[in-house]
């Protein structure tokens, strides 16, 4: 009794997302099916100085994939960071009207906790960008 | 049943998206003493028909050193969580694809998603301002993300909730918009960074990156960068209509013609902001970012959860 009850459970899980799936291949199969049409219809006359990357008017000089700023790396992983920290207030929100002062002191707490790390980041200087 | 709404979802936010764009000339030209398109079709009405048909048909190019298959790919990747977005927001009490309990964990996840189609697109053109363009892009955005997810915390301490529709429910009374401004304008400057729209497109900045991160993209595949921009520029203005304005909720009219309305109202702050203000720097954009919206949004949190435990 207690597991077909929970099967219903699960099953009506999956058919609430449904939907979903099926609008993900029906947007998969306008975006490939659009680029096919569009394959079919236009022309194709290639030539060098059409294939060239843009490079306002001049031959390219290098290759472009070269070392970059480590300052994007940085705010790769500050978003890291700040993110899983997001998701664990998402549940936290939902259901604050049940846990009241002891989960609003706890997660102040949790906040204070990753507050100490944003004020290390920033005069580390992380947050800078010159 | 399913199939019939999906049809209309995709083929309105399609027409839509188009008529943005004719909106958006218009708009900006009546903005500069000018007067937009006029040519095809009555006042240039049929002007976005005619782009569309003429992207179609473009010579679509493909640069030699490109990285072939990730640059066919990465439009795909990028149109298609905006559209896929859609299948969690309520347009009216009874018209929505899928009512589930997390809708919006979903909206938040899914358009997360784009980020890749862009950072696949600057790195494979092979192209520098393309390169730059993705970096620049895929940086601001995640840093706006963290933003958007945090300004959003308020209201949902108030409904209790991930669904759209009782968010919306939860609103019957009072528009979240009134308890929580603080959280409503940290979203809006959230996602108009997120879409990478003015004063925040850095990554498309014209002057120094030519167009960012699709400076080789050409026919159908700048097409739908286009489409997914626009139609990300409408998801971010219906949360902002479920989760502060009370989605459908109005009087008189029918759920879906305030739904429309609201929505509306939110693509011209777009287009007017775009009239109006000049472009960030992108040292200006990090500190805005992590130096004031960031402290700003924890207080927000703060101050929901006190002012909830006190009076509520």
């Amino acid at each position: 009794m207690d597991t077909s009850l929970s099967l219903f459970g699960d099953y009506q899980v999956i058919h609430n997302y449904l939907p979903i799936l099926v609008f993900i291949i029906f947007a998969f199969a306008f975006a490939i099916g659009t680029l096919i049409f569009s394959y079919l219809v236009r022309p194709n006359k290639p030539d060098p100085e059409k294939l060239s990357p843009y490079e306002c008017g001049i031959p390219p000089m290098m290759d472009a994939r070269e070392r970059f700023s480590i300052r994007f790396f940085i705010i790769a992983m500050l978003f890291l960071l700040f993110d899983v920290e997001v998701v664990f207030l998402y549940p936290w929100a939902v259901v604050y009207n049940k846990i009241g002062l002891y989960g609003f002191v706890e997660m102040m707490l949790f906040i204070a906790i990753l507050l100490v790390g944003y004020i290390y980041a920033w005069r580390k200087g992380a947050l800078e960008w010159e | 049943m399913v199939l019939v709404k999906i049809i209309i979802i995709l083929g309105v936010i399609l027409l839509v998206v188009a008529y943005l764009t004719y909106l958006e000339r218009k708009v900006i030209a009546h903005l500069q003493v000018r007067i937009g398109p006029m040519r095809v079709g009555w006042h240039g009405l049929l002007q976005p028909i005619a782009d569309g048909l003429k992207l179609l048909v473009k010579e679509d190019i493909i640069p030699e050193k490109a990285d072939k298959w990730v640059f066919i790919l990465s439009p795909i990747i990028c149109l298609v969580p905006a559209f896929v977005v859609y299948a969690v927001i309520p347009f009216s009490q009874h018209f929505y694809l899928a009512n589930i309990n997390i809708g919006i964990l979903y909206i938040i996840s899914i358009s997360a998603l784009g980020v890749y189609g862009i950072v696949l697109a600057g790195w494979s053109s092979n192209s520098k301002y393309a390169l730059l363009g993705g970096f620049r892009s895929a940086a601001q955005m995640i840093s706006y993300e963290i933003f958007l997810g945090f300004s959003i915390i308020g209201p949902l301490m108030l409904a209790g909730s991930l669904n759209t529709l009782k968010i919306v429910e939860a609103q019957s009374g009072v528009w979240f918009i009134i308890y929580q401004p603080l959280a409503f304008a940290l979203y809006l400057i959230a996602g108009i960074a997120e879409t990478n729209r003015i004063p925040f497109d850095l990554p498309e900045a014209e002057t120094e990156l030519v167009a960012g991160f699709h400076t080789e993209y050409s026919g159908m595949k700048f097409a739908f960068f286009f489409l997914a921009e626009y139609a990300n520029m409408m998801v971010v203005s219906s949360m902002a209509v479920i989760l502060f304005l009370g989605g459908w909720k109005g009087p008189f009219l029918p759920g879906i013609v305030w739904f429309a309305i609201k929505v509306g109202a939110f693509l011209f702050l777009f287009i007017w902001l775009r009239g109006t203000l000049p472009r960030y720097r992108y040292d200006q954009l990090m500190r805005i970012g992590w130096k004031i919206m960031f402290p700003l949004c924890l207080l927000n949190i703060a101050l929901t959860g006190i002012i909830y435990y006190l009076f509520l």
